[in-house]
């Protein structure tokens, strides 16, 4: 794997704000910590190629302190957008209050964008999972607290 | 070839499915409910998917979540197993249209063969000779009810349009009995399969079930890879097979094999597939058509050498059947055991948590198996934990080899129809072979009485 390529992943976690980054390709396998160094290995391919999910903060010693609330997870598999189209404005942002039943995110599956709701009120305390990232059924995507 | 394909299974299948895929160098999407977060393909796989709750019709029946899941992680095909949506017409439809390519029949021909009243009908136009009962569904006129039961001579079964694998269907000895019987599994059929249509055969008194593997590439090309005898079930379903049918003439062996493979000229069949019959009297009769993997392909496995979920996934890529039928060679004979997760006289499902799992091995031994130590089997789902398969040059040693390994098992935390099993290897009946379908019920009966 070429430093270009590497400087590119490490920008990536730096400017995502995800906690941990692991990618494999062919051979190889490069994970970023953030908070610790990149290492890359030359392994059998092994582990998911889809990022782990961003688990409840808390879990990682660089992370701030867990913000208080529920989380709320994704009802269906799809991709994860938080606006209703490219470009336009997110539906919420961190710090932002919801009542019960307001759309916070939109999740594409099968080429059907289905919104989705804030399962209580609440304030925004987190917001998990980044623009088009691919979610799984349970997938934490925010905390509302 | 493809580059990535999604396995939407779970259990022992999908981890067949899965070392298929990684021999041929294609990478693996495995999805799973919550309940099997922990199962071994899931972690073997490149990918997993979480696609919902344990309950089947939120998960692996779960259309949209599955095809999402593909989408997602950029499948480029998608391999049903056996059972859940397997022959779900629809389901093989929708991943088509959605530009992924199901591994599996056309949609039109599951659609055609899942309907068994139509299955029939194509079969006889196709040349095979079926049961003998009404043409078409049962008439709703209770007259030409009783009128056709009385020519087709009792007793007979009733049987949904929209089931098959064994279920949606009801033996009736007495005219007394008929139409009550017609109506009960007419309900049935509704609540169950959604499709109220039902049809009438003649109840053979003891055949055997004897079925035909066959397999079909895209371009035309056909062949068959032999007959299984499935005669040792329990409640319609399978507990013991084996690869070829007992006492079969070689000639009766390739006919039926031609048959079948004439008839999937004639539907235009493409992939995987097996013709069922009963034997009787040295006559096949056609009962139905599994347009998909089963789960006894092990053993037709070990008697030919070829990998059928390989030529299977081989096939559906575009590839040219690599086989003709003359280098299809059946030598030895293999038997296989269904290991379940239950109680091995009462049947009642024995789920949790597996404290002790120990698997035999040696010379003509197979497992297959997703459980491990530790690996809790769930309640929402069947209870098949595991396949044992002993290969022999002869069936004697096949059968000698499989008393050995079942020996060598060891299940602890659940219960499981191992001691059945060991039991069944010493049946003189079983060791003459050709025991027909009741054979094993009736032996079960008997034993119950025996120790009231």
């Amino acid at each position: 794997m070429d430093l270009r390529k590497l400087k590119k992943l490490i920008d990536l976690v730096e400017e995502s704000g995800i906690a941990e980054l692991e990618i494999t390709e062919g051979e190889e396998k490069v994970r970023i910590n953030r908070g610790g160094p990149a290492t890359v290995t030359s392994t059998a391919p092994v582990v998911a190629a889809l990022p782990p999910p961003a688990v409840v903060p808390g879990s990682s010693a660089s992370e701030p302190a867990a913000p208080e609330g529920q989380v709320l997870k994704s009802p269906m598999v799809g991709t994860f957008y938080r606006a209703a189209s490219p470009g336009a404005k997110p539906f919420v942002e961190v710090g932002q209050t919801v009542s019960k039943g307001e759309t916070v995110c939109i999740i594409e599956a099968m080429k059907l964008l289905n919104e989705i709701e804030a399962d209580r009120a609440g304030t925004i305390k987190a917001v998990l999972v980044e623009n088009g990232q691919p979610v799984e059924y349970g997938h934490p995507l925010m905390i509302i607290g | 070839m493809f580059d990535k394909i999604l396995i939407a299974n779970r259990g022992e299948i999908a981890l067949r499915v899965q070392r298929a895929c990684r021999e041929l160098g294609i990478k693996t999407v495995a999805v799973h409910s919550e309940a099997d977060a922990d199962a071994k393909y899931v972690k073997l796989a490149d990918e997993s998917v979480c696609i919902g709750p344990p309950p089947s019709a939120q998960s692996y029946l779960n259309i949209p979540a599955i095809i999402s899941a593909a989408e997602v992680t950029d499948a480029q095909a998608i391999h049903p197993g056996y059972g859940f949506l397997a022959e779900n017409a629809d389901f093989a439809e929708r991943v088509e249209t959605s530009g992924f390519t199901f591994i599996g029949p056309k949609a039109e021909t599951i659609r055609l063969m899942g309907d068994k009243v139509n299955a029939k009908a194509a079969m006889k136009k196709a040349g095979l000779q079926c049961v003998p009962g009404g043409d078409g569904p049962l008439p709703e006129v209770a007259e030409e009810t009783l009128k056709l039961a009385d020519d087709i001579g009792y007793p007979v079964i009733i049987k949904a349009a929209g089931g098959g694998g064994g279920r949606g269907m009801r033996v009736v000895h007495t005219e007394a009995a008929l139409l009550t019987a017609v109506q009960t599994t007419r309900s049935e059929a509704q609540a169950a399969f959604g499709d109220p249509t039902i049809y009438m055969e003649k109840y053979l008194e003891n055949p055997r079930h004897i079925e035909v593997q066959v397999l079909v590439d895209k371009f035309k090309h056909a062949i068959y890879l032999g007959d299984r005898d499935c005669s040792m079930q329990r409640r319609h379903q399978k507990i013991i097979e084996e690869a070829p049918a007992p006492h079969l003439p070689l000639r009766a062996r390739v006919r039926i094999g031609e048959r079948c493979v004439e008839a999937c000229h004639k539907i235009g069949y493409e992939g995987a597939g097996t013709f069922e019959f009963l034997y009787e009297n040295g006559e096949f009769y056609f009962i139905e058509m599994n347009t998909r993997l089963q789960v006894e392909h092990p053993v037709t496995e070990m008697v030919t050498g070829i990998d059928v979920v390989q030529l299977q996934i081989r096939t559906a890529a575009g590839e040219k059947m690599p086989i003709k039928q003359r280098d299809v060679v059946i030598r030895g004979h293999a038997i296989e055991c269904r290991i379940n997760a239950e109680d091995p006289l009462k049947f009642t499902p024995s789920p949790g948590r597996i404290t002790s799992w120990h698997m035999p091995g040696g010379p003509g031994v197979r497992v297959d198996s997703h459980a491990y130590n530790g690996y809790v089997v769930p309640s929402y789902y069947d209870s098949l934990v595991g396949k044992l398969i002993a290969y022999g040059d002869t069936r004697e040693q096949a059968i000698r080899r499989m008393s050995v390994a079942l020996s060598e098992a060891v299940v602890e935390g659940i219960q499981t129809n191992l001691p059945l099993h060991a039991e069944l290897m010493q049946d003189a009946a079983f060791l003459r072979g050709g025991t027909g379908i009741h054979y094993l019920e009736q032996k079960l009966a008997k034993f119950a009485k025996a120790t009231e």
